[in-house]
């Protein structure tokens, strides 16, 4: 870990605005991310704005009939809320199945969206790797790569995004609010908000340098039935090969996005059109573009077989 | 004091304390924080600072140049030792079969190039970022599949080729009317303890101390002594708990190597612990096989003809993993053939791990009986039990010394409900879960090794046992407390035992499965010389008094233990020739059953059950504990532990935690334990053998088999991760 100065932000604003103002700055949330990739030389960061004092931490009903979700509520929190339980059933139960009790009592919102890929070159810095050095190469494409990503991948990367939460905020057309160090405030939408590697895949999401996650918003309850399911190589404790969050109606229709199989949470809203003609349909069109490896080539069939299973559940 | 004959009847028939479930005497200790691991044993010297180990960040290759300028400037930074400090690589201790430190060459990943020293353990943490280190790489050889067909034969007994014939068996597997030819893969796999190795190390002039993390305190000793070119008499190894070794702390590796060499670099001890990705890379692992078993037999299930081979890769050539050992010894069978192969690797270096060998041979050949069975259409427990034979198999002239393996299979069956399993694979249903059970047979030997110890009377009617034995958390404090309770004629509470320590009489320590039998037995001698020593320091003959109560009875006479006031007396287990007339082993009947997701093709373990057959039971509670914790190690070599080998730049890839997976909490249900009350008069007085490592031979293919029965998919690439057979599972509708 390299040497660091530490301050406490007293409000959002002033919070992106120190970030902005000063090179090699970041925020500090609930750290079970940031801390453990500082620890390895992965990220270094010269100074660290911590958030937690930021009275970030409600849940509050929107004027629309929504959530809006402070950035630092903790998993736990979000996870156990009981509107959430009751009207969002799928981002409950993908929260749930990530992480431990203890790491979700500390994970944020803001720091969960972030977490930063478990591709294993990433994690070690004698490997090359792009999007921890850009321009170093790749050593997953041609290596060990059972576990990252299958569509949306460039020749630069191929790692995953690997959270459940954002899996289901996905489905749940969420949009997050951040804040410009210049003080001006913006939304973007889930669906944007992280990015696929192409040429430049050390830029995770859309995040400028300095901005602040202030909240993240749920548009009113959609109804349904609300399924996370997540496939993995041990029961539990593990990021997922492939998850599939889902929201399907008594009709057959309904939103479903994949976890564990792009750089960010895979939903193809033509794809999902085709739910009422089964599992086999929407996956043959999410996946129309897939360029897996030999060793993830899997995730595509389990993909597939996964929502088969959650399309049967939701049956009852 | 030699065992020289099977032994009689003896006290340990009678016994009130040993054989009993008897609670850890260590527990309160480690429950409350107050066994100190070997990198918290902040009060065994002043003045400690933290070394960090630099791992090789090249597989095979040499060092052109190392700059630790800006390391050396770093604060809190008291000192930076290299490899390039020596000329040549250290000598190797004990099976090293890579120099620990020292030299230009690197022969594997994450090997010790470096160690930064400094006050805290983040300074040396960041300074060691600081080295700039230039390598030139060279090719390697990584790819055991691509190696093995060149591969010689391995070393076998006495050096010679590792390759066993009895009869002709080209001949009888052609003519067999019912046969099966299979080839298995096991995967490189990590011990995964959750204690790292750690080293504390202080000089003394010439004296040296390691409180380290060790299975084995003599070895330890004497390797050191080799390596740092110091006399073994200068060696004091301290290691009173072990968070868990499996193997790998069986030998010196680079922690207690580097720490020492920093704390002399530096003049004040140095503690090192080493990160988790070099507890993969640095150290060693048990290795990956291909393993070729081929069995021919009788309509009636009668084996004719048995042939296991297998191979394995090292650095070096040496020292693979022998999937066939238990080959020889399970089934019947007048045409064998067993082969071992090693190719040369440049790998991380591989070694023992928990039942080195064994455990991955149940794997190949406990599913290829499965495989027979259904070529013969019959029931895999008949087909075992069928081909039990009446003396060793590959050594006929050999007789068991005991050995109930019919009775684990026929009991455990019974237990388990076997009856309601469906021949026929696929056939079992509960919703989206394809059910199904599996059987194997297991095997371990039960060796014992020279042991001693020292027993101290403390004057207040307690004692105190000394000798150097480990207690790797199996227990080992706990039998030895019964065994000299017993012997003493006293309450278990006043017995005080002290381990680890050097400075003790040597043990046979802990590995192989030989610790609690062997360690009991040296507790024993020393407490028959105590005995002799009471009876004449009060006049009585030793021999044929009765110890009892804190009291000791002799004719009329009557003493109270504390009359001898303080008396120390040592003593020493050796095991005579005629063991070697008999095979010793210990055998269980393991059963599994498993659900797999007829969707996803999620494997889920329902339910186990091992029956064990390892002599006199010492301990039934711990005893269960060894047993259960090799049966989720055994889920997890069967289920989920794969040591990714990248074979461009020949290192495990997935080198934490959260890349090599081992099962957690929710992958574990109900496991049950039956021992069977046997004896086995052959291996000590006490007649009872380890479990430790009967444990993982055998569930693994238990959970395999169970999973075909399931689904009818046979998968012989372990582990059974679900991308192996997705695809054929059954159309979901
Ligand atoms: C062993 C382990 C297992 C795990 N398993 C899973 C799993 O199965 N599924 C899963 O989804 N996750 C899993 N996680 C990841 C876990 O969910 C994340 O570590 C956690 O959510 C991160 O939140 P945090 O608040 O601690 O973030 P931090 O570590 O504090 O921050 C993460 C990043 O977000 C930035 N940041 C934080 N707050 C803001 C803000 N308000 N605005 C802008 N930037 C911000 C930080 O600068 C940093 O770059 C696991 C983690 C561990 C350690
Ligand atoms: S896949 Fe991406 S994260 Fe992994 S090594 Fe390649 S560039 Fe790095």
């Amino acid at each position: 870990m390299k040497a660091f100065s530490y301050e406490r932000a007293t409000s959002p604003a002033q919070a992106a605005s120190i970030v902005a103002s000063k090179p090699g700055a970041r925020f500090l949330a609930g750290g079970t991310n940031l801390l453990d990739l500082m620890k390895l030389e992965i990220e270094t960061p010269s100074h660290l704005v911590d958030v937690q004092d930021l009275k970030l931490d409600r849940i509050e009903k929107t004027d629309q009939g929504g959530l809006r979700i402070g950035a630092l509520v903790s998993n736990t929190a979000l996870a156990s809320d009981e509107t959430v339980r009751r009207d969002y059933g799928v981002l409950t139960r993908a929260i749930v199945a990530g992480a431990s009790g203890q790491l979700r009592n500390k994970a944020t919102t803001a720091g969960n969206l972030l977490q930063r890929t478990r591709c294993p070159y990433f994690y070690d810095t004698n490997q090359p790797c792009n999007k921890r050095k850009p321009g170093s190469g790749c050593a997953a494409i041609d290596g060990f790569s059972r576990q990252l990503a299958v569509v949306g991948t460039s020749d630069k990367c191929i790692a995953t995004y690997p959270g459940d939460m954002a899996v289901a905020l996905r489905v749940l057309d969420a949009t997050v609010e951040t804040v410009l160090p210049d003080g001006k405030v913006r939304t973007i939408p889930l669906a944007d908000f992280h990015r696929l590697p192409g040429t430049t895949p050390e830029r995770d999401n859309a995040l400028e340098q300095g901005e602040l996650i202030t909240a993240v918003t749920l548009p009113a309850p959609i109804g349904g039935t609300h399924i996370y399911y997540k496939v993995r190589d041990r029961a539990s404790y593990a990021f997922a090969l492939v998850s599939v969050a889902a929201v399907l109606r008594p009709d057959g229709t309904g939103r479903v996005a994949f976890g564990g199989v792009a750089a960010k949470p895979w939903r193809v809203e033509a794809a999902e059109a085709a739910l009422p003609q089964g599992a086999k349909a929407v996956a043959d069109r999410a996946f129309a573009d897939a360029k897996p490896t030999p060793d993830n080539a899997f995730k595509i069939m389990l993909a597939e077989r996964t929502l088969a299973a959650v399309i049967d559940q939701a049956k009852g | 004091m030699e065992f020289n004959a099977p032994a009689g009847e003896n006290l340990f028939d009678k016994a009130k304390i040993v054989g009993k479930s008897t609670p850890r005497i260590d527990g309160p200790l480690k429950t409350t924080g107050k066994a100190p691991y070997a990198y918290e044993r902040h009060d065994v010297v002043a003045g400690q600072v933290y070394g960090y180990i630099v791992g090789a960040a090249i597989a095979k290759g040499r060092i052109v140049s190392m700059d630790t300028a800006a390391a050396r400037k770093a604060p809190g930074v008291v000192g930076v030792i290299s490899t390039l400090d020596h000329a040549k690589p250290l000598p190797p201790g004990m099976q090293n079969n890579a120099p620990l430190f020292g030299g230009a060459q690197v022969a594997h990943y994450h090997q010790a190039i470096a160690c930064v020293i400094a006050e805290t353990f983040e300074q040396a943490r960041s300074a060691a970022a600081l080295i700039l280190t230039r390598y030139d790489r060279a090719p390697g050889a990584f790819d055991l599949a691509r190696a093995a067909p060149d591969a010689p034969l391995a070393k076998g007994d006495g050096g010679k080729p590792d390759r066993a014939t009895l009869g002709d068996f080209d001949k009888a597997f052609a003519a067999a009317p019912v046969k099966i030819d299979a080839r298995y893969h096991t995967p490189d796999e990590s011990h995964a303890m959750m204690e790292p190795f750690a080293t504390i190390a202080a000089w003394e002039g010439e004296k040296l101390t390691v409180w380290t993390s060790n299975q084995m305190i003599a070895w330890a000793k004497k390797s050191l002594g080799t390596i740092l070119g110091i006399a073994a008499e200068n060696v004091r190894v301290d290691s009173p708990y072990v968070g868990g070794g499996f193997g790998g702390k069986l030998f010196i590796r680079a922690d207690a190597v580097v720490a020492a060499l920093a704390a002399k670099a530096v003049g004040r001890p140095v503690k090192i612990a080493m990160q988790r990705p070099l507890m993969i890379n640095n150290a060693t692992h048990r290795h990956a096989t291909i393993q070729r078993v081929r069995i021919g037999a009788e309509q009636d299930g009668r084996i004719t003809a048995i042939a296991h081979e297998n191979w394995s890769g090292n650095l070096g050539g040496e020292d693979g993993e022998n999937g066939t050992l238990q080959t020889p010894k399970l089934y019947a069978g007048a045409n064998r053939l067993t082969a071992n192969y090693i190719a040369t690797l440049d790998l991380p270096e591989g070694n023992a791990m928990r039942a080195p060998g064994e455990a991955s041979g149940h794997l190949a050949l406990e599913v290829a009986m499965d495989e027979l069975a259904e070529a013969l259409g019959m029931d895999p427990i008949e087909l075992r039990i069928r081909n039990e034979p009446e003396t060793v198999p590959a050594t006929p002239e050999m007789r068991f010394s005991s050995r109930n393996l019919v009775r684990c299979l026929r009991e455990g069956a019974d237990k388990f409900g076997w009856s309601r399993r469906s021949a026929e694979p696929g056939k079992m249903r509960e919703g989206n879960w394809l059910i199904g059970m599996g059987v194997a047979a297991g095997y371990r030997g039960g060796p014992t090794a020279t042991s001693g110890a020292r027993v101290r009377l403390t004057g207040d009617g307690g004692m105190v046992v000394e000798t150097d034995m480990t207690d790797i958390g199996t227990g080992t404090y706990t039998i030895i407390a019964q065994t000299a309770a017993e012997t003493m004629g006293l309450p278990l509470e006043k017995v005080r035992v002290t381990l680890g320590d050097s400075a003790f009489p040597a043990s046979a320590g802990s590995g192989g499965q030989w610790g609690a039998a062997s360690s009991t037995a040296g507790v024993y001698a020393a407490c028959l010389n105590l005995r002799r020593a009471i009876g004449q320091k009060l006049g009585f003959n030793g021999e044929d008094a009765t110890f009892e109560n804190g009291r000791i009875r002799t004719g009329a006479k009557s003493f109270a233990l504390a009359d001898a006031g303080t008396l120390s007396a040592e003593g020493e287990m050796t095991f005579g020739k005629f063991k070697s007339d008999y095979e010793v082993g210990t055998y269980a009947g393991h059963f599994c059953e498993v659900a797999v997701n007829v969707y996803t093709g999620e494997t889920r373990v329902r339910r186990m059950l091992a029956v064990c057959d390892a002599g006199r039971i010492l301990n039934p509670l711990s005893a269960r504990s060894q047993v259960i914790g090799a049966m989720v190690m055994s889920v997890g070599a069967a289920l989920m532990e794969d040591l990714a080998v990248d074979k461009r730049f020949g290192f495990f890839v997935n080198h934490d935690l959260a890349g090599y997976e081992v099962p957690v909490h929710a992958d574990i249900p109900h496991q049950d334990v039956i021992f069977l009350d046997t004896t086995d008069a052959i291996v000590s007085p006490l007649k009872a053998k380890g479990v430790g490592e009967l444990g993982i031979c055998g569930p693994g293919a238990a959970v395999a088999n169970a999973v075909y029965n399931a689904t009818g998919i046979r998968v012989r690439e372990y582990p059974l991760t679900l991308d192996k057979y997705l695809d054929k599972l059954p159309r979901y509708s």
